[in-house]
């Protein structure tokens, strides 16, 4: 379509515009990570920081117990992305495949799910894993996350499970493969890039994840990432504000990383569940 | 799966539809069990305790049995004018995110479905709002808001437009400066779904309306709104939803300050929970929040199915 010369130029200026919105706070926060105390006192303070420095890295991780806090997101992460991912892709499989009742109601739970204030979850659960002394342990947060990641999991799953034509499965069918040795032989391999995506999606979920861990981790050597962070900010509000951007700027790496693999495909996944559903 | 029958193929529908009907065999509920039963456990179960809970006089450590009070803290909730008050809060701040937001993610999706040279640089960038921890969110916005050595008061004095303030600790500018914060993490998502929405609009719907001598504002009218609808009103009913329940970025920013007018009712729940112990009063602030959301949801379900079922 031909668009005219103004019209053009009205456009970059929007898309400029976003992108000054979108990179600016980040930049500052980069910014901020690698400014001298001095410069970080000053009444003017300046884009770049004129005598960059590593110190607020070194007295982040001197003030909290960062690296501790980092094996536990990573912990809490990986273990909550892989039992999800495990448990959702048989169910999801089955999802996609019959139109029954109960997938109808799995992909209702998917919406409502996400419609409960956490509080009202929470408070049970609390209570339970209080009686179970799952409270301040990674267990205990692990099987939250994996409740809390498995409705989209679900959700995902079933998208990728779609793409797969039945008709493969029908073809090994007719050669004579069993049930499981179609899903194990078939099926599996097909599914395995949405597999792998799912799992990174609820890896990052859960690495970003901050009420819950809030609530059921009590002491700092337990503590996820997101957690410790807010330790960096005073009680009255008052934050050492190097060392607190240079942690932050840490904390966000992994999940930049992680997301970047897989945006296309949860992009992907959103077309397809908010179109086919 | 093993035997596809002659007769479930001729039932089957047209391509589309490829799901088969009818019940599910033993081996299928064998696949469906293993994530089935922890979401009854731990998702469906705590929901029912939930509601059970907020009709007891729950607290934490106490050494008195807890015992059923009725519907008492609910006639509780309504006199509560601070609850009432992080309510209202809490729906300005929803929709005060939600629909700038739609607004502007709805031009961005439609800025970057065109041919443009930095798109790919958006896209990009969109990762970062969207990867992003919201706590991580929170404290990057704390240091741009920062009085003394924050970006924005500097780009102010720069500009000559004064001296700038303390946004987060002002009784009137806190409640429109985490807003912001709101719509610049959610705007990427947003933004995204919309596109991918646009995506799926046939081109040749669009060119075939612009032979025909239809404008930018007719042709979005017609060809692209409709097409968008589904996508647009999922998004935006699930925005409103994440917004109204959101809690760690405004933890952050300013813990519900200054003053409570922050206070977003999640905040206000989390402190009667975990700092007061009161768990009972707690949980029906929760089912007082489903409830309205339930309402909201249905509105939102019904305008959808009402605009026919394009999807």
């Amino acid at each position: 379509m031909r668009t005219g010369r103004t019209a053009r130029a009205g456009q970059y200026v929007a898309l400029l515009a976003y992108l000054v919105f979108l990179a600016f706070p980040f930049l500052w926060l980069i910014s901020t990570a690698f400014k001298p105390p001095r410069e970080l006192g000053s009444l003017h303070p300046t884009w770049i920081p004129r005598d960059p420095t590593l110190a607020n890295f070194r007295q982040a991780f001197d003030e909290q117990p960062l690296l501790h806090a980092a094996l536990n997101s990573l912990i809490a992460a990986l273990g909550a992305a892989l039992v999800a991912v495990l448990l959702a892709t048989p169910m999801a499989y089955v999802m996609a495949r019959h139109r029954t009742r109960l997938a109808r109601a799995a992909t209702g739970w998917v919406i409502v799910s996400q419609a409960f204030p956490l509080v009202l979850v929470i408070i049970p659960l609390f209570l339970v894993l209080k009686n179970l002394r799952l409270i301040n342990s990674m267990p205990g947060l692990i099987t939250v996350y994996v409740v809390w990641a498995l409705p989209f999991a679900l959700w995902m799953l079933v998208g990728y499970v779609r793409a797969v034509p039945p008709e493969l499965e029908e073809a090994a069918a007719v050669d004579g493969a069993g049930r499981l040795r179609t899903l194990v032989s078939v099926t599996a391999p097909l599914l395995a890039p949405g597999i792998v995506a799912t799992a990174m999606f609820a890896f990052v979920t859960a690495w970003n994840e901050f009420f819950f861990a809030l609530v059921l981790l009590k002491t700092p050597e337990k503590q996820t990432l997101p957690v410790i962070l807010t330790h960096f900010i005073g009680a009255e509000g008052v934050a050492d504000l190097g060392p607190l951007a240079a942690a932050a700027f840490l904390a966000t790496l992994p999940s930049l990383v992680v997301f970047a693999l897989i945006q296309r495909r949860i992009t992907g996944g959103m077309l397809t569940g908010a179109v086919k559903n | 799966m093993t035997s596809v029958t002659e007769a479930q193929k001729a039932v089957r529908p047209a391509p589309g539809g490829k799901e088969r009907r009818g019940v599910m065999d033993r081996g299928a509920w064998f696949l469906v069990l293993p994530a089935l039963i922890p979401i009854l456990v731990l998702s469906v179960g705590p929901l029912l305790y939930g509601i059970a809970l907020s009709l007891t006089d729950a607290q934490s450590g106490r050494t008195r049995p807890t015992q059923w009070i009725g519907t008492l803290n609910f006639t509780d909730l309504l006199h509560d004018t601070l609850f009432w008050e992080s309510f209202r809060i809490g729906l300005v701040w929803a929709v005060g995110v939600t629909v700038p937001q739609f607004l502007l993610a709805l031009g961005l999706a439609l800025l970057l479905n065109e041919d443009l040279r930095l798109r790919w640089l958006a896209r990009a960038l969109a990762i970062v709002p969207w990867a992003m921890p919201e706590v991580v969110v929170g404290v990057m916005w704390r240091l741009v808001y920062n009085p003394d050595a924050g970006i924005l008061n500097e780009t102010i004095r720069d500009l000559g437009l004064g001296d700038g303030r303390d946004w987060l600790s002002g009784l009137g500018t806190a409640l429109p400066a985490v807003v912001v914060v709101g719509i610049w993490a959610g705007l990427p998502t947003t933004t995204v779904a919309l596109l991918a929405g646009l995506q799926n609009t046939p081109r040749e719907l669009h060119e075939a309306a612009a032979v025909d001598g239809a404008g930018a504002w007719r042709r979005f009218r017609t060809v692209t709104w409709p097409a968008l609808r589904p996508v647009a009103l999922s998004i935006t009913a699930l925005n409103l939803i994440w917004n109204f329940n959101s809690f760690a970025l405004v933890y952050v920013l300013t813990s519900g300050g200054p003053g409570g007018r922050t206070r977003l009712p999640m905040l206000f729940a989390y402190e009667e929970a975990f700092r007061y112990g009161q768990f009972g009063y707690a949980a029906a602030m929760g089912c007082v929040m489903v409830a309205l959301i339930s309402i909201l949801l249905a509105l939102f379900l019904v305008g959808r199915l009402r605009g026919g079922d394009e999807a």
